[in-house]
């Protein structure tokens, strides 16, 4: 297996794919000194993507005290609920721009460790609230401790509105418990199914009473809903709050084992291995859950590389228009339309389809989505209409009236009209004007693709446009990217 | 950028026509005439966003309904009167007629155990067939279509007319294929680059293999569809509104000898929180509109009593009107059957008791999966047990 396939490797499952300025650097370089780079680039703390200001906080802005809120609150319903209306009404656009705003961090971001890894408890925090600000801030938690410790990214999370909002914490009170916060904390969360009893559920139920949020300053405490009886949970006794219960859940190896099987089947492959992640549990549970522990075990391991492990990952919806706009720099006519291809081919940022996030692997490839994704690079590259009628989306569309659900079609119609793109081919062409026009076909072939094996220079080369050497160039990745080998890394 | 395309010799490649033709329908090469009767079509229509289904079959004598919907309830001189209780929305004549002619069966106060009020979450249970606290990644008639469809080479047992394939379709082994059109499937997929591709692949690596599988599926399966919407294509003249073109390829397929059992269509948004009368109607005018061609044609083919359409959404709403003379998200729902091949017909069980009510919402009486395995069971003649992996009572009205 050449270095530059080892390479790409670590590039597609630590990342979205390589580069285009990376391209010309990966016959040469050592993927421990490559992965090196990696870690290094994902040092430091993310930039905050923020599209919704919390205009409530705003307007509380300098009121000290329950009793002066209290009188504050009463004496301004009126201007209250208009902020309320204002973050409503604009939430919708805010999520799209946020949902931008993390793609291109995604392609473009040198610390694309960080941002894959968020990019994992995205799907594994999976929360679906429309107020932007919530998933704002919930995406802030998760790209901050994405690389570091796991408890903390759990505490933080389970503490986040978004979550405490999606998971009816609000709803948990003293005198009635509401278990699906409890339960998703520990079915999803950490331990997995099969792993707790019902009985455990209801008493962290018990516990997670008083957990909640305000509009001012996030998550607060609610000391008179919080039942502060004494609870037999996971065989202890005590007077567990929240917290307990949490650091309990962090004491089993359950939880590091669990964790440890779902980021080997998503960095590396679908049917974890016992042996291997047995070994990498241990360690990870020895560290105290953390993160660059974990991950510097798996890149950094021989096994990484074993042929069983490479070229058959199906990349998702997210990662296999990221790693295009990687490979060729895309202007796309109208950002809307990564939009809509997510909604296509089946992943939405911020709009996972149940708690349980995105199964992935096979589940992404039915025959209208992968037709659609054969298709893609073609669309965007060549301008060719493509017409889709998208399904509505209720939960989104929730309370608009018919007028603007009706404005609304349009402009969806309107955008997946407008799915081209204009590739800026320049700087990609530089990196092939020392490859002979014999090799060219062998050499991007092999940066595009991970299989062992890929379509012929003979098969593609009937469909590609030979007019020029750079129509040539550009017109080999459009069609190697419309390939099921492409599907894949 | 421009693609040059070349005409692809298409000597030895997937293209030829009798390759085309799945191998099991071999026993089934176009006949003249029609399909023989006995060959049960299910035919469902989703009605998405939660539609209201008071307004819908009209408690005409309950107080409660309007005293609940002072602003937004049908009169009772208005609905279709079924019995001396209930009656239809005024849009609905199609059904109105075929209830008359004992074509129609209403089930009401269909639900399942802790309600979930998202529509997103909801139509996933509706979809997987799964209790409101379990998460399936497979929907109920994937699992029918991989039963079906065990060692066969195109999954079109069941169809969706759409874009994009709903979860509901989608089985462990085997998904359905949605399509908008049977020709716009083929004209993409009989693509020379992607035959090509196909013909030169060497099967030797697992995931990428599947891939390539599911890629010429889809070719002969889409080459197959559209050669048999071609056999009888429906001369009916069909509104030209999304549901009325739906319903009319469906038609089409129906009478050719396609191997496809069940049909998937969508209709909506029923979300009407705001100014319900109007949107509800509009919707409703469409299906009537397009239904009553649909109904009409399958009789005049011979084919009604072979063909059960059932209609659903994933909740219904909340009893009370809300303020802006629309109403929320709530839960128990009714369900249609309409088909020539009833063993019960009319009114199959009470209409929703207003009075005993769970925080304003019905209280669900039948669970939805009873009527799936009914379905399964006794029109589409497969395990149920084994789709929805519990065994269900089933219904008598088929």
């Amino acid at each position: 297996m050449s270095n530059r396939k080892r390479n790409q490797h670590l590039l597609w499952r630590s990342g979205f794919g390589p580069g285009m300025q990376q391209i010309q650097s990966l016959d040469q370089i050592h993927s421990v000194d490559l992965w090196k780079g990696i870690l290094q680039n994902a040092g430091g703390e993310p930039k905050k993507l923020v599209v919704a200001e919390n205009r409530l906080q705003n307007l509380f802005e300098g009121i000290e005290g329950e009793d002066a809120m209290r009188q504050f609150q009463k004496e301004n319903k009126a201007a209250i609920a208009e902020q309320v209306k204002l973050m409503r009404q604009s939430s919708r656009e805010d999520l799209k721009k946020l949902n931008h705003l993390w793609l291109d961090e995604m392609v473009h971001s040198p610390a694309q460790l960080r941002e894959k890894v968020s990019f994992f408890w995205h799907g594994h925090f999976a929360c679906r609230v429309f107020s932007a600000h919530q998933q704002q801030e919930l995406l802030h938690v998760i790209r901050t401790h994405a690389l570091g410790n796991f408890g903390e990214l759990l505490r933080a999370v389970s503490k986040s509105p978004a979550m405490l909002a999606f998971l009816n914490n609000q709803q948990n009170r003293k005198k009635s418990p509401n278990e699906n916060f409890a339960r998703e904390v520990m079915e999803l969360f950490t331990l997995g199914r099969g792993h707790y009893t019902e009985w455990d559920v209801k008493e962290a139920a018990r516990a997670f009473t008083g957990w909640s949020y305000d509009s001012r300053s996030g998550f607060v405490f609610k000391q008179q809903t919080h039942d502060d009886g004494v609870k037999k949970f996971m065989g202890r006794t005590g007077r567990f709050t929240g917290d307990d219960i949490i650091n309990i859940l962090l004491e089993q190896k359950q939880t590091a084992r669990f964790i440890t099987e779902k980021i080997f089947r998503f960095f590396v492959h679908e049917n974890a291995d016992p042996k291997i992640t047995a070994i990498l549990a241990d360690e990870f549970f020895k560290s105290g859950y953390e993160m660059k522990v974990l991950l510097h075990s798996i890149f950094s391991s021989d096994w990484f590389y074993d042929n069983r492990y490479m070229g058959n990952r199906i990349k998702s919806p997210v990662e296999f228009m990221a790693g295009i706009r990687r490979f060729v720099p895309i202007q796309l006519d109208n950002p809307n339309s990564s939009l809509v291809f997510q909604q296509v081919l089946g992943q939405v940022l911020f709009l996972p389809p149940n708690v349980a996030g995105w199964p992935g692997g096979k589940s992404w490839i039915d025959s209208s989505s992968l037709m659609v994704r054969l298709q893609l690079p073609r669309i965007w590259a060549s301008k060719e209409d493509f017409r889709l009628q998208m399904k509505g989306d209720d939960d989104v569309d929730m309370g608009r009236s018919p007028e603007e659900m009706q404005a609304a079609r349009r402009a969806k119609n309107f955008i997946t009209r407008a799915g081209a793109a204009d590739w800026n081919w320049e700087p990609v062409w530089k990196n092939y004007v020392d490859v002979s026009r014999e090799r060219l076909y062998e050499e991007i072939a092999a940066h595009l693709l991970q299989t062992k094996s890929a379509p012929g220079r003979q098969v593609v080369e009937p469909f590609v446009d030979k007019s020029s050497r750079e129509h040539y160039i550009s017109s080999t990745i459009v069609q190697l990217m419309s390939t099921p080998e492409y599907q894949v890394c | 950028m421009l693609i040059k395309r070349r005409t692809f010799l298409q000597t030895g490649s997937l293209a030829t026509a009798s390759l085309l033709v799945p191998k099991f329908m071999k026993a089934f090469e176009p006949q003249q005439g029609f399909v023989p009767p006995g060959n049960k079509t299910l035919v469902v229509i989703q009605f998405s966003g939660g539609n209201d289904g008071l307004n819908t079959v009209v408690p005409i004598t309950n107080d409660l309904y309007f005293s609940n919907r002072p602003r937004i309830h049908i009169p009772a001189t208005q609905a279709h009167k079924l019995t001396t209780d209930a009656g239809l929305h005024p849009a609905l004549t199609i059904a109105k007629e075929l209830y008359d002619n004992g074509e129609l069966a209403i089930m009401n106060s269909v639900g399942y155990p802790n309600p979930d009020r998202s529509h997103f979450r909801s139509m996933d249970i509706w979809h997987s067939a799964s209790e409101s606290n379990e998460y399936f990644t497979t929907g109920w008639l994937g699992r029918y279509l991989d039963e079906q469809c065990k060692n066969c080479t195109t999954p079109t047992q069941a169809l969706e007319v759409d874009d994009v394939l709903s979860l509901v379709l989608k089985g462990e082994q085997n998904k359905g294929l949605a399509l908008r059109d049977p020709k716009g499937l083929y004209g993409v997929s009989s693509g020379n680059y992607f035959k090509s591709l196909h013909h030169a692949h060497v099967h030797e690596e697992e995931t990428v293999d599947y891939l390539y599988k599911t890629m010429s599926e889809t070719i002969s399966s889409a080459e197959y569809i559209y050669r048999q919407s071609q056999l009888h294509p429906s001369a009916a003249q069909y509104p030209s509104t999304k549901t009325g073109k739906s319903l009319k390829t469906i038609a089409s397929l129906i009478l050719s000898d396609i191997n496809t059992r069940v049909y998937y269509v969508s209709l909506g948004s029923f979300d009407t929180h705001v100014n319900q009368e109007n949107q509800q109607t509009k919707l409703f005018t469409e299906l009537n509109d397009a239904l009553s061609v649909f109904v009409k044609d399958l009789k005049q083919n011979r084919r009604f009593n072979d063909v059960m359409i059932m209609t659903f959404s994933e909740f219904g709403r909340r009893v009370k009107q809300n303020a802006s003379n629309g109403t929320d998200h709530g839960t128990a729902n009714n369900m249609f059957f309409i088909s020539g091949g009833l063993k019960k017909k009319g009114i199959l069980n009470p209409l929703p008791d207003l009075q005993d009510l769970n925080a304003g919402d019905l209280k669900h009486q039948v669970d939805f999966k009873t009527v799936y395995a009914t379905m399964l069971r006794k029109w589409l003649n497969a395990d149920d047990a084994a789709i929805l992996k519990k065994k269900f009572q089933v219904h008598d009205f088929i």
